[in-house]
């Protein structure tokens, strides 16, 4: 039989017997019930230990209920689905449910570094600092990863995540944060005004410490009251709770970060559900009811199995009906503490002995130990006898220094309680202290956000509901919403007394973070060492800095730096606080933006054609363009480029080429607002014409390249490089609105409204006869070289025609409507089939633009200028234009820039690679004698050999010399001559015949 | 952060794009190198309110002039640039 559940009561608990659940802990079966957590079905099932410690590899057992946890951290699930670090104290329990434990080899009882312990000196405050600073190669050798191996926080699943998450945005009047009495009255108060509310609960189960501990609300019983007011919720429309989902940030404008844990509570998601989904909250008001955390005292033995918060115990009792001892202890410092001894009689436990460090103790508290027969001790525990099977004694330190010795298997241990301030101190708020409950408490939250209830230090059961209702009104009031609230629910306030008692001195290791194994004397080493400052402290220590952010830890490890160091703890102060208040998974921030849908894909309109074709794609921004057309028998892309170069410059080709950006250029002011962004004149640019533009960042560097026509008096369309598409768009748009507002000139982007293919080789107007409607004249009188016009297409469809060529070959490009891309491509290929058309791709393009000595990315590199691309003279000296000043500055007309020119081996047998370095002839290379380097290479089949352009020191008065392409990364080194960088056609009688 | 675009109305920031100090104005042709430089370079990059260029990118292409808070986020203003056609939406 699956596990007996040894340790569950037969009644009572929020947990449903009906519905039997199994699981395996270690590889062992276990059974628990549906509404059990991870932890509280391994509580029910005995199990006391379930994890080693992060340093020492101490046995560890669960210390909270909550998300707060530091000892109890498994990993969850297996294969792709293991989740390391996982809370078994927030993990619900569901069928099938694998779990194992973390820090521990061979086995969790039998742990073998466990050794770690004899050699705890080393593992001090500082660790990382002292001890592995020397030798520095030995840090990557041998330390970091035997430390990784020794220490280590559970096992990545090692594969690809296989489930969805989501993002999604919500906006609402009142956000709140947790379900407990605070947080549900501010949901009434709210909801009944007629204000738009989200409430946000990180259990399953809604009503906070009201599932744990109870109470009479409004004379009925708090879970009476619980459900009448869910009831009463979930019937207003504009209310919307949300359970598993934690509120864990808040960001400018009152935007909030919660993650609604979907799926994680069954064993995968069912089909097309996200497993979580990330909640992007715009709220104009926050109520923070986030509730308070019970914190530890720190005292040797503090971390043994068995040793748990009193508020913890209560819970697993209360709201699991599993227990976690049979005879317990009480180490308490206030009140809150002996709620834990009320529900453990309840259960049928026995009580070995309360000790309580107060003076003194309430008459009604006496006589309930003198009626239940345990002894009440005025002291402190100073140490715990046990191991891995739990705590067995219990060593007391009275008042007035006797000893005392307490047998039980378990201890329940509260400090008081500290208010949860994270969300409110999350825009550097600093929480502020308050002596009469000895914690911090919300103060400087950001705009629209308040804390009620425990959250802000008001822990009495009828002060919750009344600041939580009173919270919400004024929420929903300032808001514009101004129904009838009606009145507060009523409770009575418990008593809270405290004595603040942080440390109890003892012999042993007390601990302070348990998750980072920080103890009581690493602070005060720290505090010798000179690391008073607590953001010194937490580095120095790494207090606070695991998973669970030292959530019940800070505020001790504060306490006791205070003490060594004489000051007060609000003097002391606390570190600053950042989101995430819980860990949240890079999934969940990622959502659908990951693989094929990382990034939006754009299609070139004839893109299904090309893909018919077999094209192979490159990814250019988030363009997939064709990069060439492999035909059978070809044995690799050099090949094939080479066929498609040779049939464009021998017959004719064509290539998509509405990647490039487009935009209309419309308006009376039209020409003189190009004039004003190009470095060259378009007012003169006579209608039904084309020229190339360049034009310049405002520090007069190159920004962009590309043909602009003018189609009209008022209307010109000009392109960009397909890089820079949008940010041209962008520039202009700045130009046009914040520069230049007098100019009559609009802009419209018209980069998907037009596919556009350029047409090339000597056989272009023949194929493209077969395409444009007869009447249209493209004779070189009728259409000459740098026309540009609209013309009808055989069947009536009207595209625009420009005789512009970037290949050097008698060449046009076409545009026509993008919805007819696909079939312009089909009827080039279709019409061109007897001149032998072969579609060519972006490598074939550029192999064309080296061979032709165009200038592109490779050269627009951000650092040249005009002059550098051999375009110095396209600068008019007739106007102003956008970077004519600061490209005129000394350094940027310097005689020995890197100006472009071409380059190729004097071996014509051997490969040219571009980020070669030039180096002068017959000199040793080094960063004296750099003078450039190649930007752009290609085989070039009409040269025979590999050719390419190149940055040089004052290159174009070099024409001719020999120098090295010297190539340290590839270890190569080799002559090249300078050349003209137009190795095709110099005098460009093809392109204009 | 949102911003509440004078034409589209109150949106998130993925929409803008930020560009900068959006007090330096161009100088005019014949202002000469060191004014060109000055505006070119010299940016203020103030702890606290400062009017700042954005670009509605992902709504209506306006460039906006912003008044923000860099300490805290708080936009103050926004002003659509001369040349964005507010005059004519208010017309
Ligand atoms: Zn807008």
């Amino acid at each position: 039989m699956a596990g007996a559940q040894t340790n569950r009561l037969d009644n009572g608990g929020l947990i449903d017997r009906t519905a039997p659940l199994k699981f395996r802990f270690d590889g062992k079966s276990l059974s628990g019930f549906q509404g059990d957590t991870l932890a509280s079905a391994l509580v029910a099932n005995g199990v006391k230990l379930v994890g080693r410690s992060f340093k020492y590899h101490r046995p560890r057992g669960i210390l909270t209920a909550g998300s707060e946890e530091p000892n109890a951290l498994v990993e969850l699930r297996t294969g792709a689905r293991r989740e390391p670090n996982t809370k078994a104290t927030t993990a619900e329990l569901y069928e099938g449910l694998e779990a194992a434990s973390q820090n521990r080899w061979p086995s969790l009882s039998f742990d073998v570094m466990s050794v770690n312990q004899l050699f705890a000196p080393i593992f001090v405050a500082g660790f990382y600092y002292k001890t592995f600073m020397w030798p520095a190669k030995f840090w990557e050798a041998v330390y970091e990863p035997a430390i990784r191996r020794a220490a280590g926080l559970g096992r990545a699943a090692g594969v690809a995540d296989p489930d969805h998450y989501d993002k999604v945005w919500a906006h609402c009047d009142v956000l709140i944060a947790g379900s407990g009495p605070a947080g549900l009255a501010a949901a009434l108060a709210a909801g009944r005004s007629g204000a738009r509310v989200i409430l946000c609960e990180e259990d399953f189960a809604f009503g906070g410490r009201l599932l744990s501990d109870g109470g009479m609300i409004d004379g009925l019983p708090a879970a009476e009251w619980l459900s009448r007011t869910l009831a009463e919720l979930a019937a207003m429309p504009d209310v919307r709770i949300m359970a598993r989902t934690t509120l864990f940030g808040v960001y400018d404008g009152g935007t909030y970060g919660a993650l609604e844990r979907v799926n994680d509570h069954v064993p995968s998601p069912p089909e097309h559900q996200v497993r979580q989904r990330l909640w992007r909250i715009v709220a104009k008001r926050c109520v923070v009811a986030a509730g308070a955390l019970e914190r530890p005292i720190v005292f040797a033995g503090n971390d043994t199995p068995g040793v748990m918060m009193a508020s913890a115990m209560r819970t697993y009792v209360g709201r699991y009906a599993a227990l976690p001892a049979k005879r317990i202890a009480l180490f308490t410092n206030n009140e809150d503490g002996w709620r834990t001894v009320e529900t453990a009689l309840g259960a049928g436990l026995q009580i070995a002995a309360v000790i309580d460090a107060r003076p003194d103790i309430s008459p009604s508290h006496r006589s309930l130990a003198s009626r239940n027969g345990f002894t009440v001790l005025h002291g402190s525990v100073s140490g715990v006898d046990g191991g891995k099977d739990g705590v067995r004694k219990i060593a007391v330190s009275l008042t007035g220094g006797a000893r005392a010795e307490v047998e039980a298997d378990g201890l329940a241990v509260s400090g008081g309680w500290n208010p949860a301030v994270g969300l409110t101190s999350y825009h550097r708020g600093r929480p502020k202290w308050r002596d009469d409950i000895a914690a911090f408490v919300p103060d400087g939250a950001p705009p629209g956000m308040v804390a009620a209830g425990a959250a802000n230090g008001n822990f009495g059961l009828g002060a919750c509901l009344a600041q939580g209702f009173a919270a919400g009104a004024a929420a929903a009031h300032n808001t514009g919403h101004n129904g009838k609230a009606g009145t507060a629910p009523v409770a009575d306030d418990e008593t809270f007394s405290l004595t603040p008692l942080w440390h109890v001195a003892g012999k042993g290791k007390a601990f302070v973070d348990y998750q980072h194994d920080v103890t009581a004397s690493d602070i005060e080493l720290a505090q010798r060492e000179g690391f008073e400052s607590v953001e010194h402290l937490k580095r120095y220590t790494t207090l606070g800095m695991a998973t669970d952010q030292g959530k019940t830890s800070n505020v001790a490890g504060l306490a006791i730096m205070a003490a060594v160091t004489g000051k007060s703890i609000p003097d002391t102060g606390t570190t600053i606080y950042r989101p995430p208040y819980v860990p949240v998974a890079i999934g969940a921030f990622a959502g659908h933006h990951r693989d094929e849908t990382f990034h939006a894909t754009r299609l070139t309109p004839s893109h299904h054609w090309a893909a018919e074709q077999g094209a192979v794609f490159v990814d250019t921004g988030l363009w997939k363009r064709a990069q060439w057309y492999p035909r059978a028998g070809e044995k690799d892309w050099l090949q094939s480029v080479t066929r498609e170069v040779k049939a464009v410059r021998s017959g004719v080709g064509f290539c998509d080429v509405s990647t490039l950006g487009k935009i209309d250029v419309h308006g009376p002011d039209a020409g003189a607002f190009l004039d004003r962004v190009y470095i060259n004149t378009f007012t003169n640019l006579a209608v039904g014409k084309a020229r190339y533009g360049l034009m310049l960042r405002e520090d007069g560097i190159v920004y962009d390249d590309g043909t602009t026509s003018r189609l009209a008096e008022g209307h010109y369309f000009l392109t960009t490089t397909t890089a820079k598409a949008g940010l041209v768009m962008q520039h202009l748009e700045f130009c046009r609105q914040v520069l230049f507002p007098d100019l009559d000139v609009q802009l419209t982007s018209v980069s998907d409204q037009w596919a556009q293919f350029s047409i090339a080789g000597p056989k272009t107007r023949e194929l493209l006869k077969e395409i444009v409607d007869p009447a249209e004249d493209l004779s070189n009188e009728g259409f000459p070289f740098m026309g540009a016009r609209e013309v009808a297409l055989r069947g009536g469809i009207k595209a625009r025609l420009f005789r512009i060529s970037f290949s050097g070959e008698m060449a046009f490009e076409i545009s026509v409507p993008a919805r007819y891309g696909e079939a312009m491509a089909r009827n080039l290929m279709r019409a061109g089939e007897p001149l032998g058309v072969t579609p060519y791709g972006t490598e074939a393009l550029g192999v064309m633009r080296i061979e032709k000595g165009h200038v592109a990315g490779p050269e627009l590199n951000g650092t040249t200028t005009a002059a550098d691309l051999g375009l110095g003279k396209m600068m008019s000296t007739k106007k102003d234009f956008i970077g004519r000043v600061m490209a005129g500055r000394e350094a940027l007309v310097a005689p020995d820039r890197q100006v472009v020119v071409g380059v190729k081996p004097t071996d014509r047998a051997r490969r040219l690679r571009s980020g070669a370095h030039i180096i002068p002839k017959g000199q040793t290379p080094g960063p004296g004698n750099d003078q450039g380097y190649v930007t752009s290479v290609c085989f070039s089949p009409t040269s025979d050999q590999w050719i390419g352009l190149a940055l040089v020191e004052r290159g174009r008065e070099r024409i001719g010399e020999i120098v090295h392409a010297h190539d340290p990364i590839r270890g190569e080194d080799y002559e090249v001559e300078l050349c003209n960088p137009v190795f095709y056609d110099p005098d460009g009688g093809r392109q204009r015949g | 952060m949102r911003i509440v675009c004078p034409f589209c109305g109150e949106r998130e920031l993925g929409e803008f794009t930020y560009l900068g100090d959006a007090k330096p104005v161009r100088p005019t042709a014949d202002a000469g190198e060191d004014a060109v430089h000055d505006y070119v370079y010299l940016r203020d990059n103030v702890a606290g309110v400062m009017s700042e260029n954005w670009y509605h990118g992902g709504g209506c292409r306006a460039w906006l002039k912003v008044t923000r808070n860099t300490l805290t986020h708080e936009i103050a203003a926004v002003e659509p640039a001369a040349g964005a056609g507010a005059a004519k939406v208010g017309a």
